[in-house]
């Protein structure tokens, strides 16, 4: 397999602070990297560099085979990203938020209620601002999103929290349909056992460098 | 770039219909500084259609920081600041959508503090209705500047303080040439050179803002 993600020595900045110190990092296409780490580890910095969001300060990186130091832009439109604070319009529907993108995407907007629906949104709950839906429910719009943009790399940044029991079975349903159709999935947790489950590489971060890196049950279930 | 352009003017103008912002704090705004400087020229007839097109661009002015803010605040949270970059639209176009939504809220409002114009300070009507190529040249440059500098501060703590302290100066050549050309054509001859002045601060904002809003939205 190919790599997705390749990182050297990768340092990003927060300010003037080093959120990523140094990071060596090696991710196969195909595969779901999961990330924990206490808070501050750099988690959610090092989904946002993978995504082209935050600069590579030094150090190489490249992601679906694009220069992070020079090609973000050209990543950016591969990239899906479920974050801590809501991607969402407030004051559009979710269907809505998911026509927009899809519309910027020039894909069919159509696609935005197959997704919606996946995700148990249907009716009322796809119609209404979506300030209007709880946390968890903003967050399963955030995986119809996904789910209706399929990228070729999927960030998720703690992806269970807010979710119900149902939520997060449909989210590592999710993540495998994905992997499965060839998608790279990186997700951060504070839950070792549950991403153990569904992951095929477990790392852990600790003040911004990789601590240790380790082997998940879907790599030897696969295998 | 014109394709995106559409698309997030469309949404811009959609949030707008949903919050009505511009109906409930813009334009009473507007409105309420016109009546306030009626109320300090005094009654005298000769000095409030001698002070008129001043105020009434004073008043625009004032009235389009608040559209400004409004504009920028609908990216300003990390979450849609990050959607919007990762959809891959032309950072020209976004610029350009969200100019152009933002003018035509600001015409609305321009064409409500005409109306009060004609109210509160005694104008002529069709004297005034000829200034609609003044107003229009004028509101592409306020709709330029505001959104350029919106994407400045946008994101930033202090953005609702800063961004008045930035796009005023810059808006001083409109609010000159605004009112110059509105006085000349209120007593009765052209806009002349001003309209000229104004369609040139037009062009220029908007093609600086094309160049520069893609570097401000995403800092190397």
């Amino acid at each position: 397999m190919a790599p997705a993600v390749t990182l050297r020595s990768a340092v990003a900045l927060l300010g003037r602070f080093p959120a990523l110190a140094g990071v060596d990092l090696d991710v196969e296409e195909g595969t779901v990297l999961a990330v924990l780490g206490p808070n501050g580890a750099g988690k959610t910095s090092l989904l946002h560099l993978l995504g082209g969001l935050l600069a590579l300060r030094s150090g190489t990186g490249r992601v679906l085979g694009c220069d992070l130091a020079t090609q973000r832009r050209a990543l950016r439109p591969q990239v899906g990203l479920l974050g801590h604070a809501s991607t969402l319009y407030p004051e559009l529907s979710a269907a809505e938020n998911l026509a927009f993108g899809l519309r910027a995407m020039r894909r069919p907007a159509s696609d935005g209620a197959v997704a919606l629906e996946r995700v148990g949104l249907i009716g009322a709950l796809a119609t209404v601002p979506s300030r209007s839906l709880s946390a968890g429910q903003q967050r399963r719009v955030g995986l119809a999103w996904l789910a209706a943009r399929r990228p070729a790399l999927w960030l998720l940044d703690e992806p269970s929290a807010g979710l119900d029991e149902d939520g997060r079975e449909l989210c590592d349903a999710l993540v495998e349909e994905a992997v499965r159709g060839g998608a790279t999935v990186v997700l951060s947790s504070h839950d070792p056992d549950r991403v153990a489950r569904i992951a095929d590489l477990v790392v852990d971060l600790a003040g911004g460098v990789v601590a240790q890196v380790r082997v998940g049950e879907r790599a030897r279930r696969v295998a | 770039m014109w394709r995106d352009a559409v698309l997030v003017c469309g949404k811009d103008l959609r949030i707008e219909a949903r919050t009505r912002v511009l109906l409930w704090q813009v334009v009473p705004f507007g409105v309420l500084a016109l009546i306030l400087f009626a109320l300090a020229l005094g009654p005298s007839e000769v000095a409030l259609r001698h002070g008129a097109p001043g105020l009434l661009w004073l008043a625009l002015l004032l009235a389009s920081v608040l559209a400004s803010s409004r504009s920028a605040a609908i990216e300003a949270t990390e979450g849609t600041r990050a959607t919007v970059r990762l959809l891959g639209l032309d950072a020209g176009g976004v610029f350009l959508g969200k100019a152009i939504a933002l003018g035509v809220q600001l015409l609305v409002l321009a064409g409500v503090l005409e109306l009060g114009l004609l109210v509160l300070f005694h104008v002529d009507g069709g004297r005034l209705a000829l200034t609609t190529p003044i107003c229009l040249l004028a509101v592409a440059a306020l709709a330029a500047v505001g959104t350029l500098y919106g994407a400045l501060v946008a994101g930033t703590e202090v953005s609702v303080t800063l961004l008045p302290l930035l796009v005023l100066p810059a808006l001083a050549p409109v609010l000159i040439a605004g009112e110059r050309g509105t006085a000349s054509v209120l007593a009765g001859g052209g806009p002349g050179r001003w309209a000229i002045v104004l369609a040139v601060m037009a062009v220029v904002y908007l093609a600086v803002g094309v160049v520069l809003y893609g570097p401000l939205e995403d800092p190397a």
